[in-house]
């Protein structure tokens, strides 16, 4: 394309200088044009005034938190040992019934053969959410493996990946023991050196840079 | 635009005049045409109705124009494939509208509701199976819909957009794929709707919160399920038929491209084309 010529003598920013009808003195946005702008501005402003709101109402879950912490009883003491998992069915969402339950498999600490950095934990509570995509995985003693039926996801006895797709070990619940009786309290994530992070979804890596890639949300 | 009148078909036209006849003659005492009776008004309704329409809408030029738009040659049954789909959509809708007068989106009563109409409504498992077969239908017509327009090459100039809202288009039927699938709510939908919503959540940084607003918080909840369903029958659906009417317009506006082993003849046929 062609430059324009430099030497076009510039329009004033004076509506009358300029020529247009009607202009007044001093005038530099004509009438029209700012009942146009106006009509269009108020018409924006009415828009955001329905939109904006309907908007954070349909977001609004995002920002608030929609499980809170309930310590459920999973039974006594002596019903666990460090040994062998025992499946136990806890509520994650009360509110609705049997969708909202889940199994975990529970055992006692083992501070020989555990790592130490979840020793504050008396019982390991493993969820049955596969780290890969969320389905449920089932825990086979002969192999001392939690199994996934989905996608062939495998993990170690304390949860770590061992095989298949998933991206982090086993999520885990919080435990504690009162009056004789374990009790399961919130989740949490662990990445491959069973550090804790707080709740994470399936699929969602936590290890080395990628962690950045996944933040942890307000939900949870 | 200017289209020579539809060519009605024989039945339609009127009958010429008998030779030796003229014209007055059957009327009245001094030539003029005889008042039509109820007969003549009666078989003339139609016609009198829908030119009462016509004159206050304007519609016939506009109908005339997309109804005997000229089509190049060549024209074949892989045409008809955009048509179908656009079928499966009403039946999809329609289906789904008598569908949602019994079905209850809450994570109690879905399941319940849902085998009810199966196994109690009159004529429910027909309803239902339409549904969701035809869902299977639309996908399936879809795909084979833009295929044939990838392989005819019928997304080239001028009609890149037609091609674009189409891609949208196939997103969002997808889409309805997916939130229509949790609304049973058995084992399988229930699992499968984890697996998608888990696999959102797997994208960087937006994936998370993409998330969390498909599950309305952190874990399936009481909301979970109001929210698929308000997305499967009100927003995509709205989404879904805007986008047809665009579709549509276009199809028109352009016309079908011919396909592609066709050579133009002459240029004149190009013009009248456009």
């Amino acid at each position: 394309m062609a430059n324009p010529p430099k030497n076009k003598p510039r329009k004033s920013r004076y509506t009358k200088e300029r020529g247009t009808p009607g202009a007044f003195e001093g005038e530099t946005v004509t009438r029209r044009r700012f009942m146009t702008g106006g009509a269009l501005a108020v018409g924006g402003v009415a828009s955001a005034a329905f939109g904006l709101p309907a908007l954070g109402f349909a977001l609004g879950p995002l920002f608030e938190k929609t499980t809170p912490t309930v310590w459920q009883d999973v039974g006594a003491e002596d019903e666990f040992n460090p040994s062998t998992y025992v499946p136990r069915v806890i509520s994650i969402v009360p509110e609705i019934g049997e969708p909202g339950k889940t199994t975990i498999y529970v055992r006692k600490f083992d501070p020989t053969r555990d790592n130490p950095r979840n020793k504050d934990q008396p019982y390991v509570a493993i969820s049955n959410r596969c780290a890969h995509l969320g389905c449920p995985v089932r825990y086979i003693q002969a192999s001392e493996k939690f199994i996934c039926p989905c996608h062939g996801g495998i993990y170690n006895f304390d949860g770590k990946v061992a095989g298949g797709p998933p991206v982090r070990p086993l999520d885990r619940f919080y435990t504690r023991v009162r009056s004789g009786r374990v009790e399961v309290g919130g989740r949490f994530s662990l990445n491959s050196q069973l550090e804790r992070f707080k709740p994470r979804d399936p699929s969602n890596h936590l290890d080395g840079l990628w962690k950045y890639l996944y933040p942890s949300r307000p939900t949870t | 635009m200017k289209l020579p009148a539809p060519p009605l078909p024989r039945f339609l036209r009127p009958a010429p005049p008998r030779p030796g006849t003229k014209p007055g003659r059957d009327g009245g005492p001094n030539g003029e045409p005889s008042k039509p009776g109820v007969k003549d008004q009666a078989a003339e309704a139609g016609i009198q109705v829908v030119g009462w329409l016509d004159e206050r809408s304007g519609a016939s030029p506009f109908l005339r124009a997309m109804l005997y738009r000229k089509i190049p040659r060549g024209t074949n049954w892989f045409y008809t494939l955009g048509t179908a789909t656009l079928f499966t959509f009403i039946s999809q809708a329609v289906t789904g509208v008598f569908l949602a007068f019994y079905y209850e989106p809450d994570p109690s009563r879905a399941y319940t509701s849902a085998s009810h109409i199966t196994n109690d409504v009159f004529l429910g498992e027909l309803v239902r199976g339409m549904h969701k077969w035809g869902a299977t239908v639309m996908i399936i017509l879809v795909f084979l819909h833009m295929g044939w327009n990838f392989v005819s090459g019928a997304y080239k100039y001028p009609r890149e957009l037609t091609w674009v809202i189409g891609v949208v288009l196939l997103v969002l039927t997808l889409m309805m794929g997916l939130t229509g699938y949790l609304l049973p709510f058995d084992q399988r939908s229930f699992w499968a709707t984890v697996v998608a919503v888990n696999l959102n959540s797997s994208g960087p940084v937006i994936g998370p919160y993409l998330a969390d607003f498909l599950r309305a918080g952190a874990e399936f909840g009481p909301t979970t399920i109001s929210r698929f369903y308000a997305l499967h029958m009100l927003a995509i659906p709205g989404l879904i038929a805007a986008l047809i009417g665009a579709h549509l317009y276009l199809v028109i506006r352009l016309g079908t491209s011919a396909p592609p082993w066709l050579k133009a003849e002459k240029k004149e046929l190009l013009k009248e084309e456009i």
